[in-house]
């Protein structure tokens, strides 16, 4: 027996898979957008009104990672767009080989837009890199103000911040301001836009955002 | 189910490094994981035992954790403390404005193996 020093991060194999993924992808021109949230914060509904306004325009493709069922690709794909559903089979995140296999289905390469609503869970994805060329979380406003100081891994990995449910914030010990600065706390150059997919406040900034988001990266 | 994602990835990365470096079998994996990192350790080992069996260089690995002190810096004062005691506040001037140095990673420091040439 010989010892050999790694000193190499236990997932550096997805990180390897990730960053040709990534690769592959800016060659093709599709921007993939990796959404995380907890379960139920609005990652679909967010999705419904996103690909409503920018459908037109952009070529958007959904892949949907749920444990289980099909809830989610069914009210996507009766917007006119198209998905797939990934299992994870049990896992509580997606990783870069999951991805790259739901992608294969997806008939990737057809669109400019790629997005995956990944597992609802503010833990796990954040420490799998998928491949994605963009990170965005949702935290809805019944979640609570506090959520950066609980789950600091999500909010550091991300580009993009959007406080969902804006709508009911009358309604909620919400503060606005100290849950963004808490977020840009953790991460300083966190974008982060306020939204309510239900009466549409708020959505052209973050449609702004990933139009930019995708011309810049199929340029 | 956290754990089990990080073994899966575990026992990926150290078949990689079998098949690049020529190596039989892996007799025991030293990881390096932060007080902070978020890993419950006894569940993280029963888990691999669970899941060694089914690669064939790895089915006899040991693991062997190693925990690392977390340490949070303080751009107010410039001062490091330990993060588990005092958690985000300085404890010497207050300040929010602190930084976790070191503490939250999960890294394979080094493993004990047998090459492909090598008689057992």
């Amino acid at each position: 027996m010989k010892i050999i020093e790694l000193k190499e991060t236990v997932t550096a194999s997805n990180d390897r898979d990730a960053a040709v993924l990534r690769g592959e992808l800016k060659a093709q021109k599709t921007l993939l957008v990796n959404l995380m949230a907890s379960p139920g914060a609005g990652k679909t509904t967010l999705l419904e009104r996103t690909i409503r306004d920018l459908g037109e325009k952009y070529r958007i493709a959904v892949m949907e990672a749920d444990v289980d069922s099909d809830v989610d690709a069914k009210r996507i794909e009766s917007l006119g767009a198209k998905a797939v559903q990934a299992h994870t089979g049990g896992m509580c995140h997606m990783d870069a080989g999951m991805t790259r296999r739901a992608l294969e289905e997806l008939d990737a390469p057809e669109s400019d837009l790629v997005i995956l609503e990944n597992v609802g869970n503010l833990i796990c994805p954040a420490e799998f890199d998928t491949g994605a060329g963009k990170n965005v979380m949702l935290l809805s406003v019944p979640e609570g103000d506090d959520k950066p100081l609980k789950y600091p891994l999500m909010f550091s990995t991300s580009d993009v911040l959007l406080i969902t449910k804006t709508d009911v914030l009358p309604y909620f010990d919400f503060d606005l301001q100290k849950c963004c600065e808490r977020a840009k706390k953790l991460n300083p150059r966190l974008e982060i836009f306020a939204v309510s997919s239900k009466t549409g406040a708020g959505m052209d900034a973050w449609e702004t955002w990933l139009s930019n988001a995708i011309d810049s990266w199929n340029a | 189910m956290h754990e089990m994602g990080i073994i899966l990835h575990l026992a990926k990365t150290l078949d990689e490094t079998c098949k690049e470096q020529h190596l039989k079998r892996i007799g025991k994996i030293v990881l390096e994981v932060g007080e902070v990192s978020g890993i419950m350790t006894d569940y993280f080992v029963d888990c691999w035992n669970y899941f060694r069996a089914r690669h064939p260089r790895l089915s006899e690995a040991e693991l062997v954790i190693e925990t690392t002190p977390a340490v949070t810096y303080c751009s107010a004062c410039r001062k490091t403390y330990p993060t588990v005691r005092y958690g985000r506040e300085c404890p010497y001037c207050h300040s929010g404005e602190t930084w976790l140095v070191r503490g939250n990673e999960c890294v394979i420091k080094e493993i004990e193996a047998e090459d492909e040439d090598e008689d057992p």
